[in-house]
């Protein structure tokens, strides 16, 4: 979607010329990927919407798919890959349901209400009045990405569920990609998926968007899981990278996707935002030898400039609509980092301000931490160790790795060796991030050895 | 529209030890919880309340014991069977359901369809 890997070049120009005779014609197999990639919960979304249940969708959508890749090298790729794939997929459901008058009844609904003018019946489930799609033959198909979303981001799911849900329904993953994510076994990743969709089908999670009411609080879910989407690739948990650039690529392309579809709402905007400003830092964090580079000790020339434009028009809008919420108050902070010609010369006033707002609209422990830094650099490190100090006897933080790593940093440029070591000591402790350790061991060393 | 089952749970010592004042509340606030319900467009199928965990007698392998399953803080105190469109509308009439001393509960009725 962001056309962020090299790999999706030969893709680009193939849908733009279709099927057209140019001497670079995509092949099927080609096509099909790229359709995988960009049409995956576009399609999923529609078939569920006639399919009834979330398991026979996806079964028919990797039907059609399979079916794509020998009509497309028989017949030439189609103007609109994911209008074809729809209308394979949603065929084959009907299909299915019409034979298989079991299947039928026994299926779990997924049930979609809508509102009481959208159609007859509206107590019953999609395919109540009759399986075959109300759409079938108008040639349009409804986007339902955000019936998808919303539904694979339902609060009555666990955190975890929603992630793995989001990844496997709306990216389209496999389990054993999204366990290799989030480093769990295949078979537990593959029970939790299972679990979360018996409790849509069982316990009546509807099909749709949230009414306006209800909107803000459920979207700020959609939201959370996409960020921490991006926070997971952003630092891997575990294992020698820094960062999983194709949990990052996912997280963008999912933000870009919500913006597309839900243009006017700020934290959307802000989201997109945050990701992308602190995303123009990617290549910047670690040095070619694969340490990890601060925020202070990165190479401000290398940071991705169209990105952080992209990001900062971005927070602008998002600002400009009143009350900004917290994804657009840590792109604002974002911001104002991506515009400081270095470190020192950042405007550390302004983003304590900026964290003041956030930690009003946002009481995380994990704001204050970042607050107690950025006051560190505007009133100097005592002000900041005492704001530590105060986030140590509140108790959330305890395990919290960044907290002692934090606290160490301050210690040694007061100056006082003996406590940043134990401080490093203790934030080794809590970090299993290889390029992580070997940032805090060097640390560590030069704090032993006076320097 | 299908049927969830509310499962009230709260702290029994709390209504043990509660005034007639704040008793009187939670049976002003259950008797009105029906209403509620159906201004919501979902209904009361039924609803009982429990007599306390002091009262309960277990039975497993056929042994008969005193007590409950399992001694918690708060307890079983009473259920709702109500009638909901789909879960948001089941989790809508789950936060009208009083239980001032704890909380609710809401799972799906399970349906054996053609079996």
């Amino acid at each position: 979607m962001t056309g962020s890997t090299a790999g999706s070049l030969p893709a680009d120009s193939g849908s733009s010329t279709g099927s057209g005779a140019g001497k670079d014609r995509p092949t099927a197999a080609d096509a099909v990927a790229d359709a995988h990639r960009r049409e995956w919960a576009f399609v999923l979304a529609a078939t569920a919407r006639v399919a009834g249940d979330l398991d026979l969708a996806e079964e028919c959508v990797q039907d059609a798919y399979v079916a794509a890749l020998q009509a497309w090298s028989q017949q030439g790729v189609p103007r609109n890959p994911g209008a074809w794939l729809t209308t394979t997929a949603r065929r084959r459901a009907i299909d299915l349901l019409r034979r298989d008058t079991t299947l039928r009844r026994k299926l779990p609904l997924l049930v979609e209400p809508g509102p009481p003018d959208d159609r007859a019946g509206a107590d019953g489930p999609a395919w109540a009045d009759g399986p075959a799609g109300a759409e079938e033959g108008s040639g349009v198909i409804p986007d339902d990405r955000l019936r998808l979303i919303f539904t694979c981001c339902h609060p009555a799911l666990a955190r975890e569920a929603q992630v793995a849900l989001t990844l496997r329904l709306v990216c389209g993953l496999s389990t054993a990609e999204i366990a290799q994510a989030f480093l769990v076994s295949e078979p537990t990743m593959a029970a939790r998926v299972t679990r979360a969709k018996k409790k849509i089908s069982g316990a009546r999670i509807a099909y749709r968007v949230p009414e306006a009411a209800q909107l803000p609080d459920r979207l700020d879910a959609v939201l959370t899981v996409v960020h921490l989407l991006y926070t997971t690739g952003h630092t891997a948990p575990d294992g020698g990278r820094l960062v999983r650039d194709d949990l990052v690529d996912r997280a963008l392309g999912l933000a870009r996707m919500l913006l597309l579809l839900m243009p006017d709402e700020p934290e959307v905007r802000g989201l997109l935002a945050l990701l992308l400003l602190t995303d123009a830092r990617r290549a910047t964090r670690c040095a070619p030898d694969g340490r990890l580079l601060l925020l202070e000790d990165q190479d401000r020339a290398q940071w991705d400039r169209p990105a952080i434009d992209e990001g900062t028009a971005l927070v602008r809008d998002a600002l400009r609509s009143g009350r900004p919420g917290r994804f657009a108050l840590q792109a604002a902070i974002a911001a104002l980092h991506a515009q400081a010609p270095t470190y020192r010369d950042t405007d550390w006033r302004q983003i304590l301000g900026l964290y003041d707002l956030l930690g009003r609209t946002w009481t995380s422990p994990v704001v204050a931490l970042n607050r107690a830094v950025a006051l560190a650099m505007a009133d100097g490190p005592e002000a900041g160790l005492a704001a530590i100090g105060d986030l140590e006897r509140d108790g959330r933080l305890t395990g919290y790795r960044y907290l002692p790593a934090a606290k160490a940093d301050l210690l040694r440029r007061l100056g006082r060796a003996q406590e940043a070591a134990q401080a490093y000591r203790c934030a080794l402790e809590l970090t299993a991030n290889q390029p992580e350790r070997d940032f805090l061991t060097r640390r560590l060393a030069e704090t032993e050895s006076g320097r | 529209m299908a049927e969830y089952l509310i499962l009230i749970n709260e702290d029994e010592s709390s209504y043990a030890t509660a005034s007639p004042d704040v008793l009187q509340q939670v049976m002003e606030a259950h008797n009105r919880f029906a209403k509620q319900v159906e201004e919501t467009g979902g209904s009361v199928v039924s609803g009982r309340a429990l007599q306390p965990t002091s009262t309960a007698t277990s039975i497993r392998d056929d042994v008969v014991t005193d007590g409950p399953f399992a001694e918690t803080k708060e307890a079983l105190g009473g259920f709702y069977l109500v009638e909901a469109r789909d879960l948001d509308h089941a989790l809508e009439i789950g936060k009208l359901c009083p239980a001032r001393f704890g909380g609710v509960e809401v799972r799906p009725i399970m349906v054996f369809d053609g079996m």
